[in-house]
């Protein structure tokens, strides 16, 4: 279900806003050049430096000079295409589109987890967005009653884009929220409930186990019969770009809480590369759906491994 | 934190241990796993290389081949050169310094003008409600001002912060706040706005007698032009005396690129570390410090309201190599506990006397001071064996329950508890009678521990923390927690579904 259409152009202006940037470098790095010692070992700088984690980095490099080293490879041109490939296919060929619920179990509900200051709100104001402009009704769910000001932020965006809302009170228990969000959705027949969740260290066990709770609160008011997806059909980790080799950890710990489904890279705008969701791939088999290009609700991109990588060398 | 690069350190320099004299061989050895460690913490490419570098050069040295022990040598290299490059050389470490007497300067006359920036996300806001919760506890009247006109409902949320800190953190100071909510629009519609937002607030400051005004500007990424010239032109308006840039700890090698953009645009005066409190190694801490020369200031370290710490190079260099950071750890419990209340409960430990209205004041007084897992980390050679441990902190109210449930003379006087007795108490507090059985025994454990560790000097008291295992430490400090018999018989159930109501609530 092709619904996120569009080109990437805006992904590729997001990053190649700066020269320096690691797509620059690596494309200047090799175009034109000689193979060398010295230059793979630059080449692993640059991976380095856009946050595909140092074992990757390692590794691609390795890959690479072995190549050279058996004579296949001379040149950085012929590298070039190669190291291009070899990072498209940390993206094996996925289903990257949002997971609805079978005909006859509406609603759809998307769950969007992170930790604190990651990009979630934006994020649910494009995911709705996009889903509102395909004549879909969405509901959105501000179970974030902890940090101050959360419920109303969401609410201010559910204005904006004209949809409905389920608030909680500050304080108050956010499974509780999800209950009564998942009994309106269902009583009002919308299409998608979209689930706000507050921002979470991974590193406390009680928050996670909090996130658990709210994803069986929703399995139990929302079952399906045997064999149909239930609900949650889509649990959304919002990663930002500009994230270190923590990421991985961050992914490991949220999938294991509540089975992620799907990865939305926020803020790839930035001069950040994201690369981030590279060692994510290694490590978990979890595909990536989304990125944020900025802070407009039109602002998101399917996710397109070519596009992607090919970004990521973009010159300016 | 730092816990991974600690022990890749660990097994870096081990390699060393046992030998004679270092090598340069054997030095570039580990080196190079030193290097990978740094990178895998998110420390810059150029800083972790030049790092090693130094290293290198210090430790093939003369001085390191005439060292008896190179490994102890190679970590004592180790660690300076991290503190150098936390910027231990130019903070004066006075090592009994808390937040109180660390990082701000205030002028007078006031208004004292602090104004935070970084990208969206970093923690701006919640650093701004930190910061004005320990200048309310160090006497000082604070204004925050929202300047943030872009993100919905920020101006609401440190509204709403500034009212929670003045009313609940405890102290001699006031915290007001400033907003002009009616001038928010939309992304990128409202540019230039802030800086008339700023103005107002700092005049009204003036008028009002404030002591310090912290401007909290809206996020935005360094490379935008529009925005970058707003923080400029609230810059030049209102001239303020500190700026603070706010990164999140676990920003990768990005950190260096937009710490020297905004460093570049407004000239810094500090970083404050976000988000230190998750298991993120910190490299950007690292980094930044490196690239900008601007030292790292404060430090986020959890969600409550005041959780806030001055950044200490050495001690973090100390963390990093395991080696444990006693410091907080004493300076923590003096914030919490008077002089005077530590010697009687030493007095009442040593005489044996130590009753369980004292464990649970302990009990209660620990909890204020942190999460037990931050707090035991803090200790030398517990940091390693903590990092799988799951502490249950639930475990601690159960055990205030269960003191709850007791007399006063049970409380004074433990060996009344029988059997009937404790069958009673572990039905007033929702647990089971072992867990009684568990908390008498965990308390008999401290009691002799306090009297034999009375007689001995404090590294002798360090000696026998260590041979406690954490387990038992846990046993020790949180009672009768967890179960070790495994499923119990009659209330069960009812315990879970209390323990879990008890996790759902935030501390």
């Amino acid at each position: 279900m092709a619904i996120f259409k569009g080109t990437f152009d805006k992904l590729r202006r997001g990053l190649s806003k700066t020269s320096s940037g690691t797509g620059g470098t690596i494309r200047n790095l090799l175009l034109g050049k000689t193979l060398s010692k010295e230059l793979l070992r630059d080449l692993e700088k640059a991976l380095v430096q856009a946050d595909v984690g140092v074992k990757t980095a390692i590794e691609l490099r390795k890959d690479i000079e072995a190549m050279w080293e058996r004579g296949e490879i001379s040149t950085g041109d012929e590298a070039w295409p190669m190291l291009k490939s070899q990072l498209v296919a940390y993206f094996p060929d996925e289903d990257r589109t949002l997971n609805f619920a079978a005909h006859g179990s509406e609603p759809t509900v998307i769950l969007v987890c992170g930790i604190n200051g990651a990009g979630k709100t934006t994020s649910i104001a494009k995911l709705c967005k996009t889903l509102r402009d395909q004549d879909k009704t969405v509901l959105l769910a501000a179970c974030d009653t902890f940090r101050a000001a959360a419920v109303e932020q969401l609410t201010v965006w559910a204005t904006r884009l004209g949809v409905d809302i389920v608030r909680g009170q500050q304080g108050g228990d956010p499974a509780a929220v999800a209950f009564d969000a998942c009994k309106a959705a269902k009583s009002r027949g919308t299409d998608v409930l979209i689930l706000d969740t507050a921002g979470r260290l991974h590193t406390q066990s009680h928050l996670m186990d909090q996130l658990s709770k709210i994803r069986r609160v929703v399995e139990k008011q929302l079952p399906t019969p045997e064999g149909v997806p239930g609900a949650p059909h889509e649990v959304l980790l919002v990663i930002d770009a500009t994230t270190g080799t923590n990421g991985v950890n961050q992914a490991k710990v949220f999938a294991a809480a509540t089975d992620v489904t799907g990865i939305f890279l926020a803020k790839l705008d930035g001069s950040a590369r994201g690369g981030i969701v590279v060692a994510i791939r290694e490590a978990l088999n979890i595909p990536v759906k989304f990125v944020g290009v900025g802070e407009t609700p039109a602002d998101v991109e399917p996710f397109d491994p070519e596009s992607f990588v090919e970004a990521m060398f973009a010159e300016s | 934190m730092f816990g991974n690069l600690s022990d890749k350190f660990e097994s870096a320099l081990r390699k060393l241990s046992g030998q004679s004299k270092i090598s340069e061989a054997n030095v570039r050895d580990s080196m190079e796993e030193v290097r990978e460690a740094l990178l895998e913490a998110d420390v810059h490419y150029e800083v972790a290389e030049k790092f090693c570098e130094r290293v290198l050069e210090q430790a093939v040295g003369v001085e390191v081949l005439e060292a008896v022990r190179p490994g102890e040598q190679m970590i004592k290299i180790v660690h300076d050169e991290l503190v150098r490059l936390l910027g231990g050389d130019e903070v004066a470490e006075d090592e009994q310094a808390g937040l109180s007497d660390a990082p701000i300067l205030f002028v007078s006359p006031g208004p004292t003008v602090v104004m935070m920036a970084g990208l969206q996300g970093s923690g701006k806001t919640t650093t701004c409600g930190k910061l004005a919760a320990n200048l309310k506890k160090q006497g000082k009247s604070v204004m925050l001002c929202a300047a943030d006109l872009q993100r919905p409902a920020a101006v609401k949320q440190l509204e709403v912060l500034a009212n929670q800190v003045n009313d609940t953190v405890e102290g001699p100071g006031a915290v007001s706040f400033h907003g002009e909510p009616d001038k928010c629009k939309e992304y990128g519609q409202a540019v230039g706005v802030a800086v008339d937002v700023c103005r107002n607030a700092l005049k009204k400051a003036r008028t009002e007698n404030i002591d310090v005004l912290i401007l909290d500007t809206a996020g935005r990424l360094h490379i935008n032009d529009d925005l970058m010239g707003e923080l400029r032109k609230v810059n030049h308006a209102v001239q303020p005396h500190h700026i603070f840039l706010v990164l999140d700890a676990m920003t990768g090698q990005d950190a260096v690129n937009s710490a020297k953009a905004f460093n570049d645009q407004l000239e810094l005066d500090g970083v404050v570390l976000t988000k230190f409190d998750s298991d993120t190694r910190g490299g950007a801490a690292l980094s930044v410090r490196q690239v900008t020369g601007k030292p790292i200031k404060f430090i986020g370290v959890g969600e409550q309201i005041d959780a806030l710490e001055a950044f200490h190079p050495r001690r973090i260099a100390g963390r990093i190599l395991g080696m444990g950071d006693v410091v907080s750890l004493v300076e923590k419990a003096q914030a919490e506990v008077s002089e005077e209340e530590a010697m009687r409960v030493q007095e009442k430990l040593a005489a044996g006397k130590l009753t369980m209205d004292d464990f649970l004041k302990q009990l209660r007084t620990i909890r204020r001071m942190g999460s037990m897992k931050s707090l035991l980390g803090m200790l030398p050679g517990v940091g390693g064996q903590l990092k799988d441990l799951d502490m249950d902190e639930s475990q601690i109210d159960r055990t205030e329950a269960m003191i709850n449930s007791m007399t006063v003379k049970e409380r004074t006087d433990i060996e009344v508890l029988d059997n009937s007795r404790r069958r009673r108490i572990s039905k007033g507090s929702g647990t089971h009678q072992q867990d009684v059985s568990q908390l008498v025994k965990g308390f008999n454990m401290v009691s002799q521990l306090g009297q034999a560790m009375s007689g001995m000097g404090m590294m002798g008291k360090m000696k026998a923390m260590q041979q406690m295992n954490p387990a038992a430490m846990q046993a020790a400090m949180a009672g009768g927690g967890g179960n070790p018999f495994g499923k119990g018989k009659g209330s069960t159930k009812a315990q879970q579904n209390k323990t879990k109501y008890k996790k759902r609530k935030r501390k």
